[in-house]
């Protein structure tokens, strides 16, 4: 039985759902799990019920890891801190952007605690506006894509290398659709000492228009066409990659999205899927994936 | 003096909505074609596709919202989304 109870109100084929069943699967009871404000926060607790079967506490959207400081800090002064996991399960609008100064403390002060970032590349909660990490081209509601504009201008941050930057002993990337291997990573995140950090890609069937049966399908493509590269870094050096056998065109992988509709139908469409392109070709160059 | 917070919830409390009635589309399991691997189980968002005794696999209707995933990820295509009937 999953520590995730049903009941929840997350969409049909909802990603936030499967990434926070695996964390907890992967974490087990002996845990306390923060949560700043976006999908997850919201649609497991609708007041007055909760869908956690773990000790759970929000409190604002920007200070999720200076709460979990908290926690943690709390717990050694009490001589509790042994076995109990601090983890912190925040949305990519709350990590890469309205969080990041809490973060960058949490990381900075070394606390004993391991950030998951389940990142759908927009703020899906509150309509699908874009965030720091809504890829390159990718229409949003403030993104749109129209006649003078192809979507999102700006390109992905970068947030696994920020937070190496800090000298987190152990950084990796993950995705919904390759289970096992998130699991792994979440486990090895938690056991290891000192402020740990998890990027997990997770494809929003509401806010990317696709279907909500496909969500694994799409997330596995993502990886496929090294859109999204899996990878650990353990002290700021790359340690471990998923290779990949055959490496798909980014087409694939964008075509199965309403959010990329327009870079098949409006003009000079293809120019534009050449920089997505480039920027799969750089993640393979950069990573070593082939 | 004794801290009482009330802003607490109990655990799993959400058990009380029953989210099978969102469901348009229902995945029915087909045991001759199942392997028993259980990928339907892991990718299912809200973790109600359970194991039976005899190995194979069936949903809670409950609360199964007929999203699909079971049915789209299931290697031997042995689940069949049908459309419910009144």
């Amino acid at each position: 039985m999953s520590l995730l109870a049903p009941g929840h109100r997350g969409c049909a084929g909802c990603c936030d759902a499967l990434a926070g069943k695996f964390v907890l699967d992967a974490v087990g009871k002996d845990c306390i799990v923060v949560s700043p404000t976006g999908c997850l926060e919201v649609f497991t607790t609708p007041y007055p019920e909760s869908a956690w079967g773990v000790p759970w506490i929000h409190s604002l959207f920007e200070n999720a890891a200076a709460v979990a400081s908290g926690v943690e800090a709390a717990y050694k002064a009490l001589g509790k801190k042994n076995k109990t996991k601090i983890i912190v399960i925040g949305g990519d609008g709350a990590t890469l952007d309205i969080g990041l100064q809490a973060i960058s403390g949490a990381f900075e002060r070394g606390h004993d605690l391991t950030y998951i970032c389940v990142d759908n590349e927009a703020y899906m909660n509150t309509g699908v506006q874009r965030s720091g990490a809504t890829p390159l081209f990718a229409s949003t509601t403030t993104s749109p894509a129209g006649k003078v504009s192809f979507g999102n201008p700006q390109h992905k941050k970068n947030m696994p290398a920020i937070i190496a930057a800090h000298g987190s002993p152990y950084v990796a990337t993950a995705s919904i659709s390759y289970a096992p291997d998130l699991i792994k990573k979440v486990k090895k995140a938690t056991e290891t000492k000192g402020p740990t950090y998890v990027h997990v890609h997770a494809p929003c069937c509401t806010g990317w228009k696709f279907e909500g049966s496909k969500t694994i399908e799409v997330g596995r493509l993502a990886v496929e066409t090294a859109m999204w590269p899996l990878y650990e870094m353990e002290n700021g050096e790359v340690t471990g990659v998923r290779k990949l056998k055959k490496r798909k065109p980014v087409e694939e992988y964008l075509k199965v999205q309403g959010r990329y509709k327009h870079l098949f139908t409006a003009e000079g469409g293809t120019e534009e899927i050449k920089k997505i392109q480039a920027i799969a070709d750089w993640n393979v160059k950069h990573f070593g994936l082939e | 003096m004794k801290l009482v917070i009330k802003t607490t919830a109990k655990p799993k409390g959400t058990r009380a909505n029953k989210t099978g009635t969102w469901r348009s589309f229902m995945p029915v399991f087909d045991h001759k074609l199942c392997s028993k691997c259980g990928i339907c189980a892991m990718y299912c968002p809200e973790g109600i596709i359970f194991k039976l005794e005899n190995g194979y696999f069936e949903p809670d209707y409950d609360y199964c919202k007929g999203c699909g995933i079971c049915a789209n990820e299931c290697p031997k295509k042995a689940i069949l989304m049908v459309l419910e009937g009144k």
